[in-house]
């Protein structure tokens, strides 16, 4: 089986998914001629040609609200914002139009906002973020944040299928670093993820690390040092974020009864912070320890390494905190 | 490109004049008293929704198209059954044209269990694709890159549709209004948007919206057609949407349409509108569009009086009925809340 990047599953994803139904498009910027601006889309004006590949004027809202009105009509559309920080300049299309529309008026919006998301490569303020939750609070939109090769293929493919409006953060510190097999594509949907389902990353038994997106990387790797000490992490990849995967955070929580959540989100009104908010409320018997939130600070992202470090969760932070809260 | 010859200010067209001359049209005289019959549709509906809404039944707010149902009528009226369209809280005429009935609004603003969104949305917010009909958001400028979309769409599916919305004087200050307006441009969409001028924004004068007179004049800045029409003439709204829709159809791009006319309530049922002047509302009633084209309509031989006078005592027969039957509706069961925040399965 090929080996690909992260980068390289999405960019199958979307190639697989418009092979298959001519209905999917795609609106962007920089997305035709360029093929984007991480080269998500290299090639696709070629094979698609320029009326499933539109490049659009620096229009983040229009984009979005020509998807919307597209997907009611029955395409398929996906707005590839260039990173996913722009996403705010459609928030309102997003949150106003896409997400309540089904609820009030039974219209389905089945569209796809998509780009890449989140730090660690020095972007500075407008080119790191992790926006999920602002749309964390908005009924009706589905919100996915893929970790590995596997489901960034596979949850994108099932997104664009979804009758829903879904939102999909790539991580862009993954794009060509993280490496692994494509899951078997195309033809009868093979490499599908289900949309809300976490997944066990790893099985362990004395403290939980519930996470997604580059921070799983952060937990697998502080896993396999902290076997030294004895401490046996299991570590549960959310993949979805919205709707929350309440039946898999529950069971690791009782089976463990030690908790962190990590996220690379600033750390109020974060996804972490609903999280754990849940644990508090529909297991608090089975805890051994508080809930611990293991986010960024609630700073803007900032620009120089030294600074970047101290913002960002990471092994030695995360290490840190599971002695603390294996020894409370 | 856009026609700007006139210095048309917004409140002070053209008095209209006993017996004037409306647009020329090639209306037969049939269709001409069906333009009549939605126009005094629009104005019966709203005022037994005002009726509703003094009885305590309307559990929301009340919006009026009092003095504006030609544009949304006479643009309505041009567009064909595969066209799609997204109304505004003031077109209500437009949804009439397009089938919708009389009780379906009022179930929505009494929020019945029987309105076309079961409760869970009120007044004109609600749409259906099978008749063309797209739902607006209280954001104003958002439907413009929606309808843009469905343009495309319909384009990409080999649909033979034209997509057209309205937006208000004050909508046009959005930021929505440029980008959706300008991509439509770019892609070259068959899109149509009515830009309808009425005077105030809630409490804000067009003057504090703009520095330019005529909204029209935008269309330049987008290279796409413009045309200013009076307003509260039904035939020129209708005549200018079609010339707009046809050039949309046969491939040449989207136009802007502005259509001055004048607001002659309060932003809602609640706002008495002291803010207006006096002087205005007086004007404005001497150029009510529902008067002017009655008066084209016996001047010119099309009708008499008892012509006139049948259709608005059908519509009044009939709006028994429609009263009746909506006042009958049930409220929705309170679970009803919970439900259908997701779509479950593809329909679309």
């Amino acid at each position: 089986m090929a080996i690909v990047t992260y980068l390289e599953a999405v960019r199958q994803a979307l190639w697989d998914e418009m092979e298959k139904d001519e209905r999917v498009f795609m609106l962007g910027q920089d997305i035709g001629t360029y093929g984007g601006a991480f080269r998500v889309t290299a090639g696709f004006l070629d094979r698609f040609g320029p009326g499933r590949i539109i490049d659009t004027p620096i229009s983040e809202s229009a984009m979005v609200g020509c998807a919307v009105g597209a997907a009611m009509m029955g395409m398929r559309p996906i707005v590839e914002m260039q990173f996913i920080d722009f996403i705010s300049c459609a928030f309102n299309q997003i949150i106003n139009f896409a997400a309540p529309n089904h609820y009030r008026w039974g219209q389905q919006v089945p569209l796809v906002v998509r780009g890449p998301a989140g730090g660690n490569v020095h972007g500075s303020a407008y080119h790191s973020q992790n926006p999920e939750s602002y749309f964390q609070h908005t009924p009706g939109l589905k919100i996915l944040a893929p970790g590995t090769v596997a489901d960034a293929y596979g949850l994108l493919r099932a997104a664009i299928r979804d009758p829903n409006p879904v939102l999909y953060f790539e991580h862009k510190y993954l794009y060509r670093r993280l490496k692994d097999e494509l899951p078997a594509g195309g033809g009868d949907g093979e490499g599908l993820v289900e949309i809300g389902k976490a997944r066990l990353a790893r099985e362990g038994r004395h403290l939980s690390v519930i996470t997604y997106g580059a921070m799983l990387h952060v937990a697998l790797e502080a896993a396999g040092r902290l076997e030294a000490d004895g401490i046996d992490l299991e570590v549960l990849d959310l993949r979805t974020l919205k709707p929350l995967d309440q039946e898999a955070i529950l069971a690791t929580v009782r089976k463990t009864s030690r908790v962190i959540v990590l996220t690379e989100e600033q750390i109020t009104g974060s996804v972490a912070g609903e999280v754990a908010a849940r644990i508090s409320q529909d297991a608090f018997e089975w805890l051994d320890g508080p809930v611990h939130r293991l986010c960024c600070p609630d700073t803007p992202v900032p620009y120089s390494p030294t600074l970047e470090e101290a913002y960002l969760p990471n092994v030695d932070k995360l290490v840190a905190k599971v002695r603390e809260l294996a020894a409370y | 490109m856009a026609k700007l010859g006139k210095d048309w200010g917004p409140l002070h067209p053209q008095v209209a004049e006993k017996g004037e001359q409306l647009a020329k049209t090639s209306l037969p005289r049939e269709r001409q008293l069906e333009l009549y019959h939605f126009m005094k549709l629009n104005r019966m509906v709203e005022d037994r929704l005002g009726n509703l809404y003094r009885q305590g039944k309307v559990v929301g707010g009340l919006y009026s198209s009092r003095g504006q149902e030609a544009t949304s009528v006479g643009s309505a009226y041009a567009l064909e059954a595969q066209d799609m369209v997204g109304p505004l809280i003031r077109n209500l005429g437009t949804m009439l044209v397009r089938g919708v009935k009389p009780r379906e609004v009022m179930m929505q603003y009494m929020a019945k269990s029987d309105s076309p969104t079961g409760g869970k949305d009120g007044n004109t917010h609600f749409g259906d694709l099978k008749r063309g009909l797209v739902a607006p958001i209280s954001m104003l400028g958002a439907v413009i890159p929606v309808m843009t979309g469905i343009a495309l769409a319909g384009r990409m599916q080999g649909k033979d549709l034209v997509a057209l919305t309205y937006i208000g004087d004050g909508g046009t200050s959005t930021g929505d209004f440029h980008e959706g307006l300008n991509l439509a441009a770019v892609l070259n969409v068959p899109f149509v948007l009515i830009a309808e001028n009425n005077g105030w924004a809630y409490s804000t004068p067009t003057s504090r919206q703009m520095r330019i007179k005529n909204i029209a004049a935008r269309a330049a800045a987008y290279g796409i057609a413009g045309e200013m029409v009076d307003g509260n003439d039904v035939l020129a709204v209708y005549e200018a949407t079609r010339r707009a829709v046809e050039r949309a159809r046969s491939g040449g791009g989207p136009s802007l349409i502005e259509s001055k006319t004048f607001r002659m309530k309060g932003h809602a049922e609640h706002d008495d509108a002291g803010y207006v002047p006096k002087e205005q509302f007086e004007e404005w009633k001497l150029k009510d569009p529902i008067e002017r084209f009655e008066r084209h309509l016996l001047g010119n031989g099309l009708a008499n009086e008892e012509d006139l006078k049948a259709i608005t005592a059908k519509i009044d027969a009939q709006l028994n009925e429609e009263v009746d039957f909506a006042l009958a509706s049930p409220m929705p069961p309170p679970e009803r809340a919970f439900e259908g925040v997701y779509a479950a399965e593809v329909t679309v």
